[in-house]
């Protein structure tokens, strides 16, 4: 890939979170944290690629430190996440109708 | 110029897919009846975004890895499991500055072995030794990788501190900050920019490290009423730092995710800002609510107020049609939102209307008000943001305020000198009576600025732990 098709890619998605982020209920603005926290730990592809590589120790080795970190961070993350949607209930009535916000 | 090992296109595809899953788990959160199945999505793109990568650099070390991985993960399961929803804010400021710190562990790992990542090649020359030389853009991007990552370290390692109470939530004001702030910033550009013409060693340590301390010391001066702010701009950070990643390594999925979440960040940020009327460069510059008592000092002494007990608020709301709850963060300190939910259950049942009102900056976090009720078994649709209740107080029988102070001060709309003046406040004194919980008569809100709520007619103070206060309303209500 060359770099402005990157960039290409990046500046489109920049647009997509734009409006998929303004969509967000502010009730679940603790969850979208919480899990762009675990998305944005996709870092760890870097990180596997260094620990899977020959050629320097040093780097393979911090490569493997940097997946530690966020394996707790994606797994910590998704998991905090469900905990926390899995707490938002509507009200106990059957039927009720669907009130948006 | 590129010089990417070929690319199979399944894996690029696959990379693909992960980003699309993560935009969905984005989406899934326009509601809650939808959120968990797309955070299984989310889940399902970091799956594929792993396997991907472990099968395409399969020479080496997968024990060590699923090794790496599983120490992770346990650490990562065990503290989501056990950490209490009140201290959700510390989680996640902890929670970023491990992305951070991983952005940087990356940045150094390819500056090291830039072949194993394909930004660079070895140049054996006439006479002299091999050497490697890394690609002139990918050294701009690794260099700002490295650089947003270490901010978000830094910056996030001292908010947590400040939010878990190891470090005084108050402002720390160093002389000369905003130019020290400046240079130390200006070094760093100009460093990465030079970055391009020399990759000498010298050159990428003294970014990582003057970023590390300029992520400190962005932080130190912001004080804790701001910290909302903070933890969504450093959620922002961590994505820009996985975007600046995702370009060094040409990976669509780092990208993709990076832009979300960066966006993400600065949107939530956005929003923080605009709910305390205040613009993102004052609260970045720091130093609000660092000087309480600020002249307000005499007037609020000797002005009359009415003090009320548990049983008068318990006969007032059982009287009432209709009692809206704001909850702040003193809920959240005195962890009150259970008893809270028993009240209102016991009102219910009495035939009571009972809303929540929700003030976007209330508490330490973006929704960290909505998800501690959640926690407690309040259903999300008694829950109202500020601008689908506000107009609902002059209706209503009882506002109960039970931890909050400065978004329902009415100087936020009438006193122009006031620091808060501008900021959108919930009309709590337009109700019949409103109930204030609140420690004592002596504190005031962080923004330092005395309440005209507290001396109302119509307003009955409940000075107590807030959670002692509540238990005791629901005893009376029996």
């Amino acid at each position: 890939m060359d770099f402005i098709s990157i960039l290409s890619i990046f500046v489109m998605a920049c647009f997509v979170g734009y409006y998929v982020v303004w969509s967000v209920t502010p009730a679940l603005h603790t969850p979208l944290m919480a899990v762009t926290n675990a998305v944005s730990s996709v870092i760890i592809v870097g990180a596997l690629i260094a620990s899977a590589a020959a050629g320097s120790a040093t780097s393979k080795y911090l490569g493997l430190l940097a997946v530690v970190l966020a394996s707790v961070n994606i797994f910590g993350g998704f998991a905090v996440t469900q905990r926390m949607l899995a707490m938002y209930k509507k009200k106990e009535r059957p039927a009720a109708p669907v009130s948006g916000k | 110029m590129e010089h990417m090992a070929p690319v199979n296109p399944w894996v690029a595809l696959a990379y693909l897919v992960a980003g699309v899953c993560f935009i969905l788990a984005l989406r899934g959160l326009s509601s809650p009846a939808t959120s968990q199945r797309g955070n299984r999505l989310g889940m399902i793109g970091m799956t594929i975004a792993v396997v991907t990568t472990v099968m395409t650099h399969l020479n080496v070390g997968v024990w060590e890895i699923v090794v790496a991985i599983a120490i992770g993960g346990a650490i990562g399961l065990i503290t989501a499991r056990r950490i209490a929803m009140t201290d959700m804010p510390q989680l996640v400021a902890a929670f970023h500055s491990l992305v951070g710190l991983a952005a940087v562990l990356v940045g150094v790992a390819a500056y090291l072995n830039p072949i194993a990542f394909g930004i660079g090649e070895m140049v054996i020359p006439l006479i002299g030794d091999p050497f490697v030389v890394i690609h002139q853009v990918s050294r701009v991007e690794m260099g700002l990788g490295v650089a947003i990552g270490a901010i978000t370290f830094s910056g996030s390692v001292i908010a947590f501190l400040k939010l878990n109470g190891n470090m005084s939530g108050a402002p720390i004001m160093l002389p000369g900050r905003h130019v020290i702030n400046l240079a130390v910033l200006a070094a760093i550009l100009g460093l990465i920019g030079y970055f391009v013409t020399d990759q000498s060693g010298w050159v990428f340590w003294t970014v990582t490290i003057l970023s590390f301390v300029i992520g400190f010391l962005l932080i130190i001066p912001i004080g804790g009423a701001d910290m909302p702010v903070v933890v969504s701009m450093l959620n922002s950070y961590s994505g820009w730092a996985a975007a600046a990643m995702g370009f060094t390594l040409h990976n669509s999925a780092m990208i993709i995710t990076g832009a979300l979440v960066g966006s993400s960040g600065a949107i939530l940020s956005y929003i923080m800002c605009r709910a305390m009327n205040r613009s993102f460069i004052s609260v970045i510059a720091g130093g609000f609510g660092a000087a309480p008592e600020a002249g307000g000092g005499s007037a609020k002494v000797d002005r009359p107020w009415k003090r009320g007990s548990a049983e008068d608020a318990a006969f007032l709301m059982q009287q009432a049609e209709q009692v809206i709850i704001v909850p702040g963060y003193g809920m959240a300190v005195a962890q009150a939102q259970h008893a809270l939910r028993e009240m209102g259950d016991k009102l219910k049942e009495a035939g009571v209307r009972v809303k929540y009102a929700i003030h976007p900056v209330a508490g330490r976090m973006p929704g960290h008000m909505n998800v501690l009720l959640a926690e407690a078994n309040v259903p999300y649709d008694e829950v109202f943001e500020l601008e689908d209740i506000n107009s609902e107080f002059a209706q209503t029988d009882v506002a109960f305020v039970i931890g909050a102070n400065d978004v329902t001060n009415p100087a936020a709309k009438t006193d122009k000198t006031s620091p808060i003046y501008g900021m959108p406040v919930l009309d709590v004194e337009k109700a019949k009576t409103v109930l204030f919980i609140k420690r004592s008569m002596g504190g005031v809100g962080y923004a330092g600025v005395d309440n005209d709520v507290f001396y109302m007619d119509n307003t009955m103070m409940l000075l107590a732990d807030a959670k002692k206060m509540v238990e005791e309303i629901v005893k009376s209500l029996d």
